[in-house]
């Protein structure tokens, strides 16, 4: 079946931090092509927006035929999605881009602000030695649904959830150790944890987002540099929504 | 019932094509759309070498619209007629290549390489706003787009089209320009420069400054345009600019437009082309139209 578009409608939604909003899709089939780290978009219901907004997979259950969302507000068009109530009508194309690649290695679980929710799904199925690390700026969530998947490790930036520092705080003080890191979070997180995945020499997949139009890969909106020439593009940019959201750190430049 | 137009000798199965840019090589929307119940699929643009285009965020949305500042990546001609030729051509598309270039030679380069390709038309870009060299340099002067277009028509095997810029003082004096100078049709119109700030940032929201402004917001700018340039050339029309519904379509083909191209909508709904054919369909039977050809221009 691969991607499709459809009018999905809304199981339920709630708020779980401030201006943050967890919402749950009846999306019947697609549910079943979803994998942790891809990403559906999002259409507004208002004719004056057009482009749909990209939000990644939280939960997956394929039986029931449901995705589970979990997105910050950042705008007007989210705006709109956060008064969405049981029963809405929606559009939605998904899933979209390539996601995680699940290996068997001991793994780094880590998630900075709304790159949190991505690493739910991920978690529950990697059925192997794991560490979760989550980064919140002050108020958590979705944490208990990790620590019912292991051990976790929390930092946040104002020092009102575990310790006070960045992720890599949380690594560094806590031992934290993996052979493989799984990320998703903001830019300067991802740089950081591109350079501490080259220095210990152990392979790291982080998840990139940026500004995208069409979502499939045809517009070339939403690049990121890659470190060698990229094959479908022949100059040295992926398409993230298309050839990401998730890349190997080592061949993108970020 | 007929929906078949011709446009310079080709003939298209019906009047709707996509807008060069927005539906990749055609490969990326296969999965929405057959590609050849299709008018034409209308390439990304091409150049003679691969281009990196802008730096990020080169799109934002803004009311009923959006800017877009890629700058015309591309994987370069070499790459293109390997792979995307080929695919279209096995899709049962008919085909037409938008070409991109810095000066008149890179032009004429792309413009012989696809001599012998089994292309159906090619569509000149003369009018990208968003890249500082070529392209809107040609568009935005009666006297270069009429250089050019001799240059590019002396070489090509296959018709031409001129895509023309609607960031001009008077859009009919290029349309008679490509005209006199051999082009076989005009395409029109392509993005208005525009600018988003982010008043919360205090900066501007594309990393080029300006981008091109597509979608619904500018249907009136390119509906008026086309009637104009109607009325100005004899050379067929490819009409376009915010077409999301068959009216908005047949909006343009009353004007004056022997075709339209679907764009910034096929990111708002993939199978936009496929329900705009039907809703084409749908009028000219509850108009009693035999023929689509009966509608074009004929809003005097």
């Amino acid at each position: 079946m691969g991607i499709s578009k459809i009018t999905a409608e809304v199981a339920v939604q709630k708020p779980i931090a401030a201006g943050i909003y967890d919402m749950t899709l009846k999306v019947g089939e697609m549910a079943k092509e979803a994998r942790p780290g891809q990403f559906v978009s999002v259409y507004s219901n208002d004719g004056s927006k057009l482009l749909p907004r990209p939000i990644s997979i939280c939960g997956i259950d394929a039986e029931k035929g449901e995705l589970r969302i979990v997105y910050r507000i950042a705008g007007e068009g989210t705006k709109e999605f956060s008064g969405y109530v049981s029963g809405t009508k929606v559009e939605v194309m998904g899933p979209l881009g390539n996601g995680y690649t699940i290996k068997d290695k001991k793994a780094i679980v880590i998630g900075g602000g709304i790159g949190i929710p991505p690493m739910l799904e991920l978690s529950k199925q990697l059925n192997c030695e794991k560490a979760m690390v989550l980064g919140y700026r002050d108020e958590t969530f979705l944490k208990e649904e990790f620590e019912a998947l292991g051990d976790v490790y929390v930092s946040s930036d104002l020092g009102t959830a575990g310790i006070k520092g960045t992720v890599l705080d949380a690594i560094k003080e806590y031992g934290v150790e993996g052979d493989i890191i799984y990320a998703c979070g903001p830019m300067p997180m991802l740089r950081a944890i591109k350079a501490y995945a080259e220095e210990k020499g152990i392979e790291a997949q982080i998840s990139l987002e940026e500004r995208m139009a069409c979502g499939v890969g045809a517009c070339l909106g939403c690049v990121c540099k890659s470190k060698e020439k990229d094959e479908h593009t022949h100059v040295h940019n992926k398409r993230i929504c298309k050839d990401g959201p998730v890349f190997d750190a080592r061949e993108v430049e970020i | 019932m007929n929906l078949s137009v011709n446009i310079a000798g080709v003939t298209w199965k019906n009047p709707v094509t996509v807008a060069s840019g927005t539906f990749g090589s055609g490969a990326e929307y296969s999965e929405f759309v057959d590609l050849s119940k299709l008018g034409a699929v209308t390439t990304k643009g091409v150049a003679n070498i691969p281009w990196e285009g802008n730096p990020t965020p080169r799109v934002a949305e803004t009311y009923g619209g959006m800017l877009n500042a890629i700058g015309l990546q591309n994987p370069g001609i070499d790459v293109f007629v390997k792979r995307d030729i080929p695919y279209l051509k096995s899709q049962n598309a008919t085909i037409v290549v938008n070409v991109c270039g810095k000066t008149t030679e890179d032009y004429v380069e792309v413009v012989e390489r696809l001599g012998d390709e089994p292309v159906d038309m090619l569509e000149i870009n003369v009018s990208c706003p968003n890249v500082k060299e070529g392209g809107i340099a040609f568009g935005q002067n009666p006297d270069a787009l009429y250089d050019i277009t001799r240059a590019v028509k002396a070489k090509a095997k296959q018709p031409i089209i001129m895509k023309l810029s609607p960031n001009v003082t008077d859009i009919t004096e290029m349309a008679r320009a490509a005209e006199a100078a051999g082009a076989d049709a005009v395409s029109l119109i392509n993005t208005l420069t525009g600018m988003k700030i982010d008043v919360e940032r205090q900066a501007f929201v594309l990393a080029n400054k300006t981008g091109g402004l597509s979608g619904p917001a500018i249907k009136p700018v390119a509906v008026r345009m086309v009637y104009q340039v109607a009325n100005a050339v004899k050379i067929p029309i490819i009409g376009m600019g915010g077409i999301r519904t068959a009216a908005d379509a047949l909006e343009f083909i009353l004007a004056g437009a022997t075709a339209v191209s679907v764009g910034t909508c096929n990111f708002v709904n993939p199978q936009t082309t496929m329900e705009v054919i039907a809703g084409i369909e749908d009028y000219m039977k509850r108009h009693k139209v035999e023929d689509i050809n009966d509608l074009i221009g004929i809003v005097k």
